[in-house]
This record gives C-alpha cells, sequence and structure tokens, in this order.
C-alpha cells in the first residue's frame, strides 16, 4: 500500500499551474507544470481553456504530465476531462509521464457526463395564475384545517374535562407564567404609551371645539372597547403564537412528537391544550391589565396637557363608561386568544424538516394571527353595534 | 486491510500534521481534559476510543477552535493555532474537512449545494465545474446522481452521512476529522463506509481523525488507535499493542465479548 504521499499533498512551495504548447502539426505536445489543485482552482480553468482553444482539430496529441508537481481531484478531473474534449474533437489524447500517484487519482475521478442540474421551466402569465390559484386553495385549505384544529383542541378538552386525572396543571401553570406572567411588563409599557399618545391627541383636537373634557370619553370608550385587547392580542401573538409555534415545530422537525404519539400519548393533549388553555386564562388578564394601563396614561397627560385633574377624570370616567363598555373589550379576548392558539398550532406542524421552513412556518403564524385578530375584532364591533351592547 | 504495525504506528519519525501538547478544556468547575497529549502522523488513519461522556467530542471540537481551551497548544500542520492571524487561520481551515455526528447538512439546500458552499466561498470557478466537481465528490462517496438534488430531509442516516463527507471532501483537505463516521448505519453500509474512507485516504492522501465505537473499524481500518480515559490518553499504538494494553478499560473495551466476536470474525 503507497503510504508516502508527498508528491500528491500541498506544500506552499509549488508553483502556478502552467500549460505550454509545442509539437508538429500532427502530434501536438502539451506540458503541463505547476501545481493543479484547489489552491490554484482559477488559473487551472483558466490554463485548460486557453490549451483548449489553441489545439488544433487533427492528429493526435500528448499530454505531458511528468512536470506537474501536485495534483487533487480538482486538477485531476479537469486534465480528464480535457483529454475527453480534445478526443470529441477529433483530436484522440493521451496522458504520458504520469507518476504512479496521479496516475491512481486519474483513474479514480475518470470523466464521465453529469446529467446537468434539472431546473423547473419558468413560463410567465401561467405561473402568476398557477400562484394566484394555489394561494387560493391553500388559504381554502387553512381555512378547514383551522376548523378540524379547533374541533380536536376542543374534542380534547372535553376529554380532560370528563376525565380531571389526564389535566396537565404543571404544563398549565408554567405556560401561563410564561404567556401572562412574563408578557406583563412589556404589555403593560406599550399600553401605557399609546394611552399617552391617544389622549394627547384627543386634547389638541377637541381643544379647538373646547370640548377638551370630551377627550376622557375618547380614552376610555376606545380603550376598554378596542384598543386594550387588541394591543394585547397582537403582542400575544407575536411573543407567544411565534414561540409555541418555534417549540411545536422544532418538536416535530426531531420527531419528538411521533415520540409522544408512540408511547399512546395525544400531542394535542400534552403539548396543545395547555398552551391554549394559558392562552385563553392569561389574554383576558392581560388586556384587563393592558386597559388599566392605558386609562393610566390617558389620564396622566390629560392632566398635564388638558389640565384635567384625576378626580375630575376619574368622575367623567364613571359617567361615560358603563359595565357594558367594559364587558366589551373582555368577552372578545377569550376569542382572540382561541384564534392565536389554534393558528400557531397549525402551523406549528406543519414545520417541515429544513430550518427554513421553520422559519417560514413562524413568519406565518405571526402574520396570520395579526390578521385575523384584527379581522374578528372587526366582526365583534358589527356584532356588537347589530345587538346594541 | 490487514496492515503491518511495524510500517505504520510505530514508526514515530514521521511528520506529525496534528501535535497536541498538555491540552487542558473544561467546562465550569469540571475539568474535561487534563494534560493532553497526542500526535497524528500524515497520512495515517487515528482512530479515537473512549467511555461515553470522557471527552472524545470535546478533543476534536477543541482542535477544530470550537470549545475554548484553558491551556496547552495545538499545532496543525506545524503551525499554533493560538498566535494565527484571522486570514491564516482561514487557510487551515480549508485545508480541514468535518464530518459532524449528525451530518450538519445545511437542510435548506440540496445536497449538490451543500457540497458547493465551500468551493464557492473559496473557489472562483466556473458553473460548469463546480456542477461537475459537486457531482464528482457526490458519486465519490457512493450516493447515486439523482441524491443530488434532493434536500437532506429526504435522505436517509447512511445517505446523510454520505452527503455529509462529499462537503467535508469539497476543497480536497488533507485532514478529514470524522465524529462517529458509522454510528447509525447498518453493518454492511458501515463496512462500505469503512472502505470508502480507506480508498480515499489511500487515493487522496488524506491523513484521517476518527472518534468512532465501531471495533469493526478499529480492526479493519485504522493504522492507529488512541484510547482516551479520565481526561488523557491512556494507551496508544496499532490494534496489536491495544490488545495487549494493561489499562482494565482498554482491556475490557477490546477483550470484551463483542470485541472477541469481531476479532475471531477478522482473524477467521
Amino acid at each position: 500500500m503507497p503510504r508516502d504521499t508527498t508528491g500528491l499533498r500541498h506544500d506552499t512551495s509549488a508553483s502556478a499551474p502552467r500549460a505550454e504548447l509545442d509539437g508538429a502539426d500532427q502530434e501536438l505536445r502539451a506540458r503541463l507544470s505547476g501545481a493543479w489543485t484547489v489552491e490554484h482552482a482559477s488559473a487551472v480553468e483558466q490554463e485548460i481553456d486557453a490549451l483548449v482553444a489553441a489545439a488544433g482539430d487533427s492528429g493526435r496529441a500528448l499530454i505531458d504530465l511528468s512536470r506537474i508537481e501536485r495534483l487533487d481531484t480538482l486538477g485531476a478531473w479537469v486534465l480528464d476531462r480535457t483529454r475527453h474534449e480534445f478526443g470529441q474533437k477529433g483530436l484522440p489524447a493521451d496522458f504520458v509521464g504520469a507518476k504512479p500517484e496521479h496516475h491512481i487519482l486519474l483513474n479514480e475521478v475518470a470523466y464521465r457526463g453529469f446529467q446537468p442540474a434539472t431546473e423547473k421551466k419558468r413560463t410567465g402569465l401561467v405561473d402568476v395564475l398557477a400562484d394566484i390559484g394555489g394561494a387560493v386553495v391553500s388559504a381554502g385549505q387553512d381555512f378547514a384545517r383551522g376548523i378540524s384544529t379547533l374541533g380536536e383542541i376542543i374534542a380534547a378538552l372535553v376529554r380532560v374535562i370528563l376525565v380531571p386525572s389526564r389535566f396537565r396543571l404543571p404544563a398549565l401553570t408554567n405556560q401561563l407564567e410564561q404567556i401572562a406572567f412574563r408578557g406583563v411588563p412589556i404589555i403593560v409599557l406599550i399600553s401605557f404609551l399609546v394611552g399617552c399618545i391617544v389622549a394627547q391627541q384627543g386634547i389638541f383636537q377637541l381643544q379647538r371645539f373646547g370640548a377638551q373634557t370630551f377627550v376622557v370619553n375618547l380614552v376610555g370608550i376606545l380603550i376598554l372597547r378596542e384598543l386594550g385587547v387588541l394591543l394585547t392580542s397582537i403582542m400575544v401573538a407575536g411573543r407567544s403564537g411565534s414561540a409555541f409555534t418555534a417549540e411545536i415545530g422544532s418538536m416535530k422537525m426531531r420527531e419528538e412528537i411521533d415520540a409522544l404519539r408512540v408511547m399512546g400519548l395525544d400531542p394535542i393533549e400534552v403539548l396543545i391544550v395547555p398552551r391554549v388553555l394559558a392562552l385563553v386564562i392569561g389574554l383576558p388578564m392581560l388586556a384587563f391589565l393592558a386597559a388599566i394601563a392605558a386609562l393610566v396614561g390617558g389620564g396622566l397627560v390629560a392632566w398635564i396637557y388638558g389640565d384635567i385633574p384625576p378626580d375630575v377624570f376619574l368622575a367623567r370616567l364613571k359617567a361615560t363608561i358603563t359595565f357594558n363598555t367594559f364587558m366589551v373589550g373582555l368577552i372578545k379576548a377569550p376569542f382572540m386568544a382561541l384564534v392565536i392558539g389554534v393558528i400557531a398550532s397549525i402551523e406549528g406542524v406543519a414545520v417541515k424538516g429544513s430550518a427554513e421552513s421553520l422559519g417560514q412556518h413562524v413568519t406565518s403564524s405571526v402574520v396570520k394571527s395579526i390578521f385575523m385578530v384584527i379581522v374578528l375584532d372587526g366582526f365583534f364591533a358589527i356584532f356588537f353595534a347589530a345587538i346594541n351592547y | 486491510m490487514a496492515r503491518s504495525p511495524a510500517a505504520n504506528g510505530a514508526d514515530r519519525s514521521r511528520e506529525a500534521i496534528i501535535r497536541v501538547r498538555e491540552l487542558e478544556v473544561g467546562f465550569g468547575e469540571r475539568l474535561i481534559l487534563k494534560k493532553l497529549d497526542l500526535d497524528v502522523y500524515r497520512g495515517e488513519i487515528l482512530g479515537f476510543v473512549g467511555p461515553s461522556g470522557q471527552g472524545k467530542s470535546v478533543l476534536t471540537r477543541a482542535i477544530l477552535g470550537l470549545n475554548p481551551k484553558r491551556g496547552g497548544s495545538i499545532e496543525v500542520f506545524g503551525e499554533d493555532l493560538d498566535g494565527m492571524s484571522g486570514e491564516s487561520r482561514k487557510s487551515v481551515e480549508r485545508r480541514w474537512g468535518v464530518l459532524f455526528q449528525q451530518g450538519a447538512l445545511f437542510s435548506a439546500l440540496t445536497v449538490r449545494q451543500n457540497v458547493q458552499v465551500p468551493m464557492r466561498e473559496y473557489l472562483k470557478l466556473s458553473e460548469r465545474l463546480l456542477d461537475e466537481l459537486a457531482m464528482l465528490k457526490i458519486e465519490m462517496v457512493g450516493l447515486k446522481p439523482d441524491a443530488a438534488d434532493k434536500l437532506p430531509s429526504e435522505l436517509s442516516g447512511g445517505m446523510i452521512k454520505r452527503a455529509s463527507l462529499a462537503r467535508a471532501l469539497a476543497l480536497d483537505p488533507e485532514i478529514l476529522f470524522l465524529d462517529e463516521p458509522t454510528s447509525g448505519l447498518d453493518p454492511i453500509g458501515a463496512g462500505e463506509f469503512d472502505e470508502l474512507i480507506a480508498t480515499l485516504q489511500r487515493t487522496l492522501g488524506l491523513t484521517v481523525f476518527m472518534v468512532t465505537h465501531d471495533l469493526d473499524s478499529l480492526y479493519t481500518v485504522c493504522d492507529r488507535i488512541a484510547a482516551l480515559g479520565d481526561g488523557r490518553i491512556i494507551a496508544e499504538g496499532p490494534i496489536d499493542e491495544m490488545l495487549a494494553s494493561e489499562d482494565p478499560w482498554v482491556r475490557s473495551y477490546f477483550h470484551g465479548k463483542r470485541a472477541r466476536a469481531v476479532a475471531g470474525g477478522i482473524e477467521g
């Protein structure tokens, strides 16, 4: 077994590859020298291209390898390919003077044709139409899958309620901590700021009519009915929906979900029910805190910019806000939570093997959740208006 | 594939391509490698064994620069990795190829694109040659050409190892690091993989550093074996020397029931 590999391997002293052509018209002689290796990859390609271009197309050729210092698979491949190409254009070529170790390498990489990479043909208009059609079909499938996943979650919930021993309290409390408790600071802060901004703009606009005290009505109704719950839902979709999809998705990638299934555990019951339940419980609590924080922000700005002292603010608030204003916001919250949970779990389960797929599904989980939350809020607005609540 | 030990391992005059001296690596309070010395000689296949959790992968990762070390020195190609500038460090990195235990293929790229990643990064080549070289490597490791356009998630465990080896070989490295290359392969597939490593080592003149638990690999392809225990090398040498070792772990490893079955199968 040849163990001495000095002729094959790199040492930095070797010179750049060169190909020189000489010889009579009928017998061409290509003298190669230097290092035909990856370090000189582009030089190898240039030298060979020049050689092929310079060679005629009759007679025969000898490729002299005796002065090649180093050779690796790249060099060997290019050389054997060149020999093949000479043959194709009617110039039978042979190697002469190859060192034994180079000979082994040339045999190992012997030239063969490869199928070029198959690329899908794209035709402009047809593709656009096909993409649109595909998007419509997949939207329909999304909707159907959403309904069926919702059904599965509810069925699993009912099973858990019927057999309370299967209920996973530690998982639920853990999720509640992640979704609700740890989300409090950022959600309260953002709601507070939005409350300030709404109140400030309200005061500036209403001042022109001398009606700046109405800013209390504006802030109270807007925040309690819409903004509190909407801001919270969007934040939760971004914060917890994405985490939820990423967790389930990476578990799917590593076959953890299959592992649960073969142990006789229902992944929906083990993974999805605690998370959805935690969302349904946690989101109303967060929405309540968000509304309070926004009212505090509004009150503060009203005091500073609008000279409405806190006691007046509170008295007016009490006069304009009824219990149902408060309830309108809160009733919506569990539904928002359900939408976020269902979308996040569908996207999580849909993750395929690659990291790219995980990224795509987390993105679409957040985008779809936020979109659906806003659409749902619109439906609720229409509904509450219709029943005069 | 039997080799005479005298021609390989016993010859200490050969050039050490990797030289590890007094290496110390630890996490937190725990010291994993304690003043470890190891030489890997040019052109050999070194099998690296040891109980699970004793730091075989840690040593590999320390040599590759993935785990920080606390003390000692690592020389590769005769240069100390510590005192190196970014550029020369890069030029060392393109002279070695690594096969990770789980393959570590880029999941968003096809096998062909995976193999082309290091080529595109380091070489200026025409698209045609890039494609041809990628296909050449893919065929060299024994994959069918139709595997080239598959994504890693569509490959079986054995195919992932082969594809990952093709990527490790993309730049014609001088040193090949293999982390448990045959784990998870069926015995026939593992045997073929061993054969492949030996063929590549012969034709390309590779130096192979192989972490393995596969006794078949140790018997058939490794020129020399080093055993890790308690943070240092407890025994090293060709298989005959390992069989004669007095160390209790090495004895039970090479004289256990499974080892006897392998040895019997190969000698008989």
